[in-house]
């Protein structure tokens, strides 16, 4: 390293290989990055009618276990999910639908008809016929899907 | 300062200076291009070491999957098309560059005393090269691959003798089927890498330790 403002021979082979290297690094870099991350910045969302039958077939006051499957298309693979919802319905066409997955953790929560609660075998919440919290750890209600009926057939909005 | 200090702290410990000085201030012959293919292929391998591990995120060696997988690479996966592309011509570049090394090492005479052990290390790479080739080549589960596989096998079949017990080792039975699917995914991703990177260390070492050789003269 001289003194002067001349780049020496050897500084300026530095300098290019430095930068020939950052950008042979980066070239490769990046995609690598972007390749290992693409399935989580690409959000899988769903959004569809779900038809749960005649809303005849429901008791007025008895919460009903429906339970179906949906096939998502994931990476190389279809998977089947299942889902369970409980149909609860009021008087008349009020009907009101709850996800059985417990709010705390995710486990399946059941409809104790003597208990006249839904319990969580995980952590004994309790959830009232509506889906209010009764006791235990959940944060919230039992979450309620948007409901449509059209020519007395019950639907739900499943939105993931 | 610091940085100085930590340096001159390892560098007491792990000799990094003198590691540095034989590999890279080593004394070279005044040589040309023709020299650089070695280092070429080094730089070509450590790319395919690097988008192989990335594929292998995604590929699953399987009969009903592979296929699916690949496509899901090219086509759902961010720069998939790029990894697998540089991945593929990276395996063809390679082979064409170690075989011009080859071709040479040989024209100059370089395989000759006291370099014999590390022309025989080069052989093997080759093989071991060609034999990433040979077993990546039926990865994607494709009708190209699946067929060209069934044409290879057949072809190392007529060895006399043991031709048939041969064709069912590469096989893992008479037919291809995901038993030759798995056992070439292993080749190519265990056993070759780790056979080339071992010799790839033997012929490095050599390379270092004896010095190359020069351009051979009029009178060599």
């Amino acid at each position: 390293m001289s003194g002067s403002h001349n780049l020496s021979r050897r500084d300026f082979t530095k300098a290019v290989m430095t930068f020939v290297g950052a950008v042979m690094g980066a070239v490769v870099g990046i995609p690598v990055a972007g390749y290992l991350v693409s399935p989580a910045v690409k959000a899988q969302k769903t959004d569809a009618w779900v038809t749960i039958g005649p809303l005849d077939d429901y008791t007025a006051g008895q919460p009903a276990l429906f339970s179906f499957t949906r096939a998502k298309v994931n990476g190389w693979e279809k998977t089947v999910n299942s889902y369970g919802v409980y149909v609860v319905r009021a008087e008349g066409d009020a009907v009101k639908v709850l996800s059985n997955a417990c709010t705390h953790l995710g486990c399946r929560v059941t409809w104790q008809q003597d208990q006249n609660a839904y319990t969580c075998p995980c952590h004994d919440a309790r959830f009232g016929r509506d889906g209010e919290v009764l006791s235990g750890p959940p944060p919230r209600a039992l979450d309620g899907y948007e409901t449509r009926v059209e020519n007395g057939t019950l639907s739900i909005r499943l939105l993931e | 300062m610091t940085n100085k200090k930590v340096f001159n702290w390892l560098d007491e410990r792990l000799g990094l200076t003198a590691i540095y000085k034989t590999i890279f201030e080593r004394k070279i012959p005044k040589v040309n291009w023709w020299f650089t293919l070695g280092s070429a292929t080094l730089f070509l391998f450590a790319l395919q070491v690097v988008t192989g591990i990335m594929l292998s995120v995604y590929y699953v060696p399987s009969p009903d999957k592979a296929y699916d997988s690949i496509e899901f690479i090219m086509s759902g996966v961010a720069f998939g098309w790029l990894i697998r592309g540089i991945h593929h011509w990276g395996a063809t570049l390679m082979v064409i560059t170690v075989f011009i090394h080859m071709l040479r090492v040989f024209f100059y005479g370089a395989y000759k005393y006291p370099r014999e052990i590390t022309w025989v290390t080069g052989v093997f790479l080759l093989l071991a090269t060609l034999g990433m080739g040979f077993t990546g080549y039926l990865l994607p589960w494709n009708q190209k691959a699946y067929w060209a596989t069934t044409v290879g096998t057949s072809i190392a079949g007529t060895v006399p003798g043991i031709g048939d017990f041969i064709l069912r080792a590469l096989r893992g039975g008479d037919d291809l089927s995901g038993v030759t699917l798995a056992r070439f995914f292993a080749a190519h991703i265990w056993i070759f890498p780790l056979l080339i990177i071992i010799l790839i260390g033997v012929h490095l070492y050599l390379v270092i330790r004896i010095g190359i050789s020069a351009v051979p003269g009029k009178n060599d």
